[in-house]
């Protein structure tokens, strides 16, 4: 099946969200569709499945026009998609989830889970899938998640499967996976456009690219092009992909966590027995697929979590039972995970969302009173000083793009002296341009002193920031290892395999992944 | 295979921590402990010597007379406060072990406890009747288990309903005048369902189209109708009874030998339309709701609007319709007030059930047979109440009358554990 799109135009309120956007993909060839996040590329393949009704433009299957007025149209027309939050109902199984929409009936609309039960297995076994139907969706992990998506897909008969951002929730083993999947798929005929930011995987995996930018399409790409071209054409510049940082000069180890075990509310362990120490100049990153504890013990550290056991110790003197506005107090610096729920108050304006936790203080505070005209100045000179883009101060802050929202939350955690910054996940959904921002301003933290903890699920990133490297895996460090270790080797222990034995099987090469081979032929 | 092998090497690592667990739940063992201790003291070790209870079974037309058994007051209360104690250290035992109460020692808790109280209460005047107490029970069910139903295919579908109040009552006015004007009680066992919908169709009407908060829309609609239907009460029904709000009772139908079961049967098989309507709906909402293609759409479009969306389904249609189809089914529910008992319509003679309902809907956990026992929970120990204080007993009686409202308030606050509503309830959906 041959699919085209010609001209189509999305329009949301004053953004021009798509801008005549002309895409052919043939059949059988796995097209890439590379971009920064908001570069539009998700809204235009919504539009394709129908979610969306076009603002202007044509879709053409095998030359024919064809109009959507829902995804129930694409899908009868051979569109699938897996959409990058998952669109399974997590309380279902994966049988039912299958079903869902399509349903296998045996009179009075009573179900025929039977038959769904087949189908999961038949296509399952057809692609070596290894997924239980009765499994009950929220207990199964991302990556399992995703193959019921792709079950979902085929199971009506897609030929054409679109991937939104489908790596961004797994370890570099579950990629290597889909990517097997992927040129299984297209041997069996059928095309995928594989919506992605990360230019490794592009280039390991895709016939054909197609670059867009702020809502068109700035050029096509052979899998050859090297990472800087790719990545300076996904940006409309020349970036950097890597920060320069010097050496560090660790100073004495001043935050200290011990035998530290959190319990989640319904009685599991989530951190289980996690010690590390940071020290002052040094940046320590905490890599681990999503969900592996991480989250918990940044939770933990700034008091929004209590342990159930072990230690936390800033400069000599314990955290425990402190507080979080007794923790930031203490110089703790906190950048949450998800900056539109815990970082910033929508509703509230951009100088507001920059003192909301030093609204009572010196020097925004005397008394009772808030000081306008000193939050004000101030919230001018950080604008200047983080290059945030705004038309006023006075905007609420759900006008700003997400990098912009970022860097407000930076300023504020970074605007006073910090005795520990904790950052979570500081570049999620940002640009390229701004994460190279925010890792330069997270370096001169380290470079004046301070001891970081960053937590990240991005590979890339770890590597680009990190002086030594703790993997998590199910809620324990399974090891720290120096800030240039390479890929693979974290990769491994991602998923689990201790820092030794990783390294022997990245030295006899066993633990090598397809995008990481992909990147050494470049050099 | 990287992942399995990967897997097998974490498991293999030394938790240090293993034997941290979660701290043992003492919350069940605690309060059984202090319930059984109060009930041994109370009902037993302080209740007066020489007294005697009865327990009555019988009822007019049965065709197995059982007879009375009588016991000893205090005797009874002793040994079934000991059998409590021993429950509750059997709770205790499992909780020690972080095991799960088994579901069998709460109702036999519960049950025992209620005999135990039954005991001594009726030691005074001395006879206990049980099948007019089951019998009241059921009948004060039956609008909370209609409403529950209406409450769960909303929310199940997305759409928080608290206008069953409302509901209840309009189907209760409805049938009552439908009835009255055509003297016949099933005209107006047609004509609540549409009332009842006809509310619905307003709230859904706001909620999705407009997408005005659903728990305001609720409570005006609730608001609105006891308007309405008060203000037509005092002037059209008033001003001519006979025509427009004359009583007219259903029939009781008997199943045949089914009734004749002695105790129970007369209690559940002896009743009218309705009543029998209810037990088909329960039956039928517990299976279509997890087996058929309506009910897993139902449930797709109350937990994850989107997902149900990307697989063509239509989300805010689906939901405007169940939701209506729930808005008859409470209305149904309100002709018990009326067509059902037998009574005249009356001002504001939902009084609140509505509200219950939507509690025994959370302590049934969205599910049919749960909301249906949650109902009878609740019926009973309204019924209770009223029992008691029509044969006087030592509590005084607006102590009893507040015990339906302690229940619940216990039921929904503490005994009901995790509950875990319909993830998307209560937010309306749209594409883009």
């Amino acid at each position: 099946m041959k699919l085209e799109l010609r001209g189509i135009t999305k329009v949301f309120g004053s953004l021009v969200a798509n801008d005549d956007i002309n895409l052919v993909i043939e059949p059988g060839e796995i097209h890439a569709l590379l971009g920064e996040n908001g570069a539009g590329k998700s809204t235009l393949m919504n539009v394709l499945y129908g979610l969306y009704a076009p603002d202007g433009g044509q879709i053409l299957i095998d030359g024919t026009e064809r109009r959507f007025t829902g995804p129930g149209d694409a899908v009868a027309a051979g569109i699938g998609m897996v959409h990058q939050h998952f669109m399974l109902v997590p309380v279902f199984t994966v049988a039912e989830s299958v079903a869902l929409g399509y349903e296998p009936t045996k009179g009075l609309g009573l179900l025929d889970l039977n038959q769904a039960r087949e189908k999961v297995r038949e296509i399952s076994a057809r692609f070596g899938f290894d997924i239980d139907p009765d499994a009950v969706i929220e207990d199964l992990p991302v990556g399992a998640q995703q193959r019921v998506e792709i079950i979902k897909a085929l199971s009506r008969d897609a030929e054409v499967l679109i991937l939104d951002e489908p790596t961004a929730v797994l370890t570099p083993q579950e990629t290597d996976e889909l990517i097997e999947i992927m040129r299984q798929l297209k041997a069996e005929g059928t095309s995928i456009v594989f919506i992605t930011h990360k230019l490794r995987e592009v280039r390991a995996v895709a016939d054909q690219i197609t670059v867009i930018r702020r809502g068109a399409v700035v050029g096509e790409a052979e899998p050859t092009s090297s990472e800087q071209e790719l990545a300076s054409l996904m940006v409309g510049r020349d970036v950097k992909l890597t920060t320069e940082k010097a050496p560090a000069e660790p100073g004495e180890e001043s935050f200290v966590v011990k035998d530290l075990t959190v319990l989640s509310k319904n009685g599991t362990v989530t951190v289980d027995n996690v010690s590390f120490s940071v020290a002052r100049g040094e940046i320590f990153v905490i890599a681990g697929v999503q969900g592996n504890g991480q989250t918990e013990v940044a939770e933990t550290i700034i008091g929004l979590d209590e342990p159930h056991a072990g230690s936390i110790t800033l400069e000599g003197t314990s955290l425990l039972g402190k507080s979080v506005k007794k923790r930031l107090d203490a110089g703790i610096g906190f950048v949450p995970e998800d900056r539109s729920t815990d970082g910033v108050i929508a509703g509230f304006s951009i100088r507001e969302n920059m003192i909301l936790d030093q609204y009572d203080r010196e020097p925004y505070a005397k008394g009772l009173a808030l000081r306008p005209a000193v939050i004000r100045e101030k919230a001018a000179e950080k604008v200047e000083e983080f290059d945030i883009r705004l038309t006023s101060i006075d905007d609420p802050i759900s006008t700003l793009s997400g990098g912009n929202a970022q860097k407000v939350v930076l300023s504020r955690e970074l605007g006073r002296k910090l005795s520990l910054l904790i950052a979570s996940q500081p570049t999620r959904g940002l640009d390229v341009g701004s994460i190279e921002f925010v890792h330069k301003r997270i370096i001169a933290e380290r470079d004046a002193g301070t001891p970081c903890i960053i937590v990240s699920t991005e590979l890339d990133e770890a590597l680009n920031l990190a002086d030594r490297i703790a993997v998590m895996y199910r809620g324990t460090i399974i090891g720290i290892v120096p800030g240039d270790t390479p890929r693979d080797v974290l990769g491994l222990m991602m998923a689990g395999v201790p820092a030794d034995e990783a390294l022997a099987r990245y030295r006899d090469g066993s633990g090598a992944t397809a995008v990481s081979a992909a990147a050494k032929e470049e050099l | 295979m990287n992942a399995k092998k990967a897997t097998a090497a974490a498991e293999s690592l030394d938790h240090a921590a293993a034997d941290v667990r979660a701290p043992i739940a003492w919350k069940f063992p605690i309060i059984f402990g202090v319930l059984a201790v109060l009930a041994l003291l109370f009902f037993g070790l302080l209740a007066a010597a020489g007294k005697r209870t009865t327990f009555a079974f019988a009822s007019s037309g049965d065709f197995f007379a059982i007879p009375e058994v009588t016991v000893p007051t205090k005797l009874t209360g002793i040994v079934l406060g000991v059998v409590l104690l021993a429950l509750a250290a059997y709770a205790a035992f499992e909780a020690a072990d972080r095991r799960r109460i088994p579901a069998w020692v709460m109702v036999s808790f519960g049950i025992v406890f209620v005999l135990s109280f039954l005991n001594w209460a009726g030691g005074d005047t001395g006879r206990i009747p049980i099948t007019a107490l089951l019998a009241g029970s059921l009948a004060l069910s039956v609008p909370l288990i209609f409403g529950s139903m209406c409450g769960l295919v909303g929310e199940r579908s997305g759409i928080i309903n608290i206008a069953i109040e409302g509901q209840l009552l309009a189907g209760a006015f409805l049938a009552a005048v439908v009835a009255s004007l055509f003297s016949s009680p099933y005209a107006g066992l047609i004509a609540a369902p549409v009332a009842g919908a006809l509310v619905a169709v307003v709230l859904t009407f706001f909620a999705v189209r407009y997408w005005v908060d659903q728990i305001i829309i609720g409570v005006v609609l609730n608001v609105l109708v006891i308007g309405v239907t008060s203000f037509l009460f005092s002037t059209v029904l008033t001003a001519n009874a006979e025509k427009w709000n004359s009583r007219q009772q259903l029939p009781n139908l008997p199943i045949p030998l089914l009734s004749d079961i002695p105790v129970l049967g007369n209690v559940l098989f002896n009743q009218n339309i309705l009543v029998y309507l209810m037990y088909v709906t329960v039956i039928l909402l517990q299976i279509f709701v997890f087996r058929s293609r309506w009910g897993l759409r139902m449930r797709a479009i109350g937990e994850h609007p989107k997902a149900a969306d990307t697989v063509g389904i239509n989300v805010n249609l689906n939901r405007v319709a169940n939701t209506i189809f729930a808005g008859a089914i409470a209305g149904l529910g309100g002709a018990f007030f009326t067509i059902g008992s037998g009574l005249a319509f009356g001002k504001e003679m939902s009084a609140g059930q509505g509200y219950i309902a939507l509690a025994a809907m959370i302590l049934g956990k969205w599910n049919p047979v749960g909301a249906l026992a949650a109902a009878l929970l609740f019926g009973f120990s309204k019924n209770l109440g009223n029992t008691l204080s029509a044969i006087g007993t030592p509590v005084p009686s607006e102590l009893l009358l507040m015990l339906p409202y302690i229940v619940t308030i216990l039921a929904v606050a503490g005994f009901v554990g995790r509950v875990r509503p319909p993830a998307a309830e209560g937010k309306p959906y749209s594409t883009q």
